[in-house]
């Protein structure tokens, strides 16, 4: 809770910061508040609270939840630099204040026990990412990415806001536990028909906004024309939060009616898997793959979901964790490699600007393959570990149901194996420039810590797993 | 005596607000679906946020519980920060193409 206060008033004091003339404070600046958010999110740990009658509830899970969106930010945020130094960015406080408003709509999600609440986080976050997307004001490509993100966005909290009507009609309630002893309590009439139409509605809603398919088809093109900084902070800080929200909403309010639900979710998780690995194959393009590559990602996590075994929290805690630290990665180098020959103005994203990385700058070359060969799920990684959880759940809810998802993913996994694997055979095996690419010391601090990570998390998993 | 407003939501059976509602709320999607003028799919979605509206009004009434309409509010507040937003959107691309035809938007693909 300390952590969605503290984090309002800093994003307001950092549009203040914007009026002073040195740009150079306003980095070192916005990490040091999420630093601070993060050390007042820890105070709360091992202690219960419940906030204004019953909206917000604190634990450990909301903390482990909450630590992994204040860590993707603070990475995202070191890797951004391009701001202030081209015409476009010449309010840079404005776009580090509006990343820390996002992050407080995240968090409210995290931690809702209301669904006023669940709205409200999930409005404010969205909300910011429009802005966040298209800001790069001149490009059409941003524009357009803005305006179907936003259109798309808005129409998908219309279809989240009537399920959450429906529900209340049949319910009397916002509150998740009231609606949860409604659900499983029995009322003496049956269920209304209204909350089964209503749950579907919601549930659409939510997979819209995790990008799972069928409700996916905005995401590649939104993040390909985000700013690659924005693109990899929505594929990471969203997906955390989306989960959390969605595993919360199901768990609490909707286990009496646990069989419609996982039917649902068990086919868009089949659907998920086998659109997001396969469309990855063909593209072209290093920034579309990684955009597949998280819906792809968001189908692992649905498993976890449609599980909802009591290791269910702890796998979906990891597997964010592996994701959004590789995601993070890769995103950073691609950053750098492509804005280093851009073709018509823009960066070159293809794989072909990857050939001969290795030559180009070793350190580039080795914390791309370690963070795609953690998404691809190999051992010794993060990604491993990730999948191994997710995989376990699906085991214990049992393969007389799971069986048929567990398959598809483990084939997915493979198919992963061969786009992830195309940019690191670019990177080593292929020659191309072979012109240096310096990178800034806090860049490198960056990739070199997410690396570490990466296979530190891969080594030592347990570490980690203890605190989940 | 004055009939309150619950009473008077209450002439009519609640039924007909479903019916109504989810009506409104289908020709949002319609238009959403339909329409290539970016201003109109805006429009659209607002009335779905209104059928929205009017749904947890009319179950707020039915119930004597003040929470659906506490949370119309909180719909109203956020669709016009989201209205800012969004026109903001569409005047940036506007200014960039001097249209607002969503079937000019095909740049990007895959």
């Amino acid at each position: 809770m300390l952590s969605i206060i503290s984090l309002s008033l800093f994003g307001i004091l950092n549009l203040f910061l914007g009026f002073l003339k040195s740009r150079r404070v306003l980095l070192p600046a916005t990490l040091l508040f999420i630093a601070l958010a993060f050390a007042a999110n820890l105070l709360d740990w091992n202690h219960q609270y419940v906030y204004f009658r019953d909206m917000l509830r604190t634990n450990n899970l909301f903390i482990n939840f909450s630590s992994i969106i204040l860590l993707t930010t603070f990475l995202t945020v070191a890797i951004s630099r391009s701001f202030g130094t081209d015409e476009e960015h010449t309010h840079p406080a404005e776009y580090y204040a509006i990343m820390l408003f996002s992050v407080v709509g995240a968090l409210m999600m995290v931690g809702f026990e209301n669904l006023i609440m669940l709205f409200i986080g999930l409005e404010i976050l969205s909300v910011s990412l429009y802005v966040l997307t298209g800001s790069d004001k001149r490009s059409l490509r941003s524009n357009e990415a803005a305006l179907k993100y936003f259109l798309m966005g808005s129409f998908a909290t219309g279809i989240f806001l009537f399920g959450i009507a429906l529900v209340y009609g049949a319910t009397g309630s916002f509150n998740l536990s009231a609606i949860g002893s409604y659900v499983s309590g029995g009322p003496t009439t049956g269920i209304s028909p209204l909350l089964y139409v209503g749950l579907l509605f919601i549930l659409a809603g939510m997979l819209f906004k995790v990008s799972a398919a069928p409700f996916h088809f905005w995401t590649p093109d939104v993040y390909d024309g985000a700013p690659t900084l924005f693109t990899a902070f929505m594929s990471t800080v969203v997906k955390t939060a989306g989960f959390a929200a969605l595993y919360r909403l199901l768990t609490v309010s909707f286990t009496g009616v646990y069989g419609l639900w996982w039917q649902v979710l068990t086919g868009v998780t089949v659907l998920t898997l086998l659109v997001g690995n396969i469309t990855a194959v063909y593209q072209s393009s290093v920034k579309r793959m990684l955009a597949y590559s998280s819906v792809s990602h968001a189908g692992y996590l649905l498993i976890a979901v449609a599980a909802k075994t009591p290791q269910s929290p702890s796998a979906i805690l990891f597997y964010s964790l592996a994701y959004s630290i590789a995601t993070i990665t890769g995103f950073a180098v691609l950053i750098l490699v492509a804005e280093q020959k851009p073709i018509e103005g823009r960066p070159d994203e293809r794989y072909e600007a990857f050939n001969g990385l290795a030559k180009r700058n070793p350190l580039l070359a080795f914390s791309l393959a370690v963070s795609m060969v953690s998404l691809a799920g190999i051992p010794l990684t993060a990604g491993f570990w990730g999948k191994f959880f997710v995989f376990s759940t699906a085991v214990d809810r049992g393969m007389t149901n799971m069986g048929m998802v567990l398959v598809v993913a483990v084939l997915m996994s493979v198919v992963g194996v061969y786009y992830y694997f195309r940019v690191i055979i670019a990177s080593y095996l292929k020659t191309g420039d072979s012109e240096p690419i310096g990178i800034r010391p806090l860049y490198r601090f960056i990739l070199v810590l997410t690396t570490a990570l990466t296979i530190g998390l891969g080594l030592f998993p347990d570490v980690v797993r203890q605190l989940f | 005596m004055q009939p309150t407003i619950p009473d008077v939501v209450q002439t009519i059976p609640l039924p007909y607000y479903i019916w109504f509602a989810s009506a409104l709320f289908v020709i949002g999607i319609v238009g959403v679906l339909t329409r290539r003028n970016a201003i109109i799919i805006f429009m659209s979605v607002e009335v779905m946020l209104n059928a929205v509206n009017l749904l947890l009004v009319a179950f707020s009434a039915y119930r004597s519980d003040p929470a659906g309409q506490v949370f119309v509010f909180f719909i109203m507040a956020v669709a016009a920060a989201e209205v800012s937003v969004g026109l903001a959107i569409i005047v940036m691309i506007y200014r960039n193409i001097q249209s607002i035809d969503i079937g000019l938007l095909n740049r990007l693909k895959g």
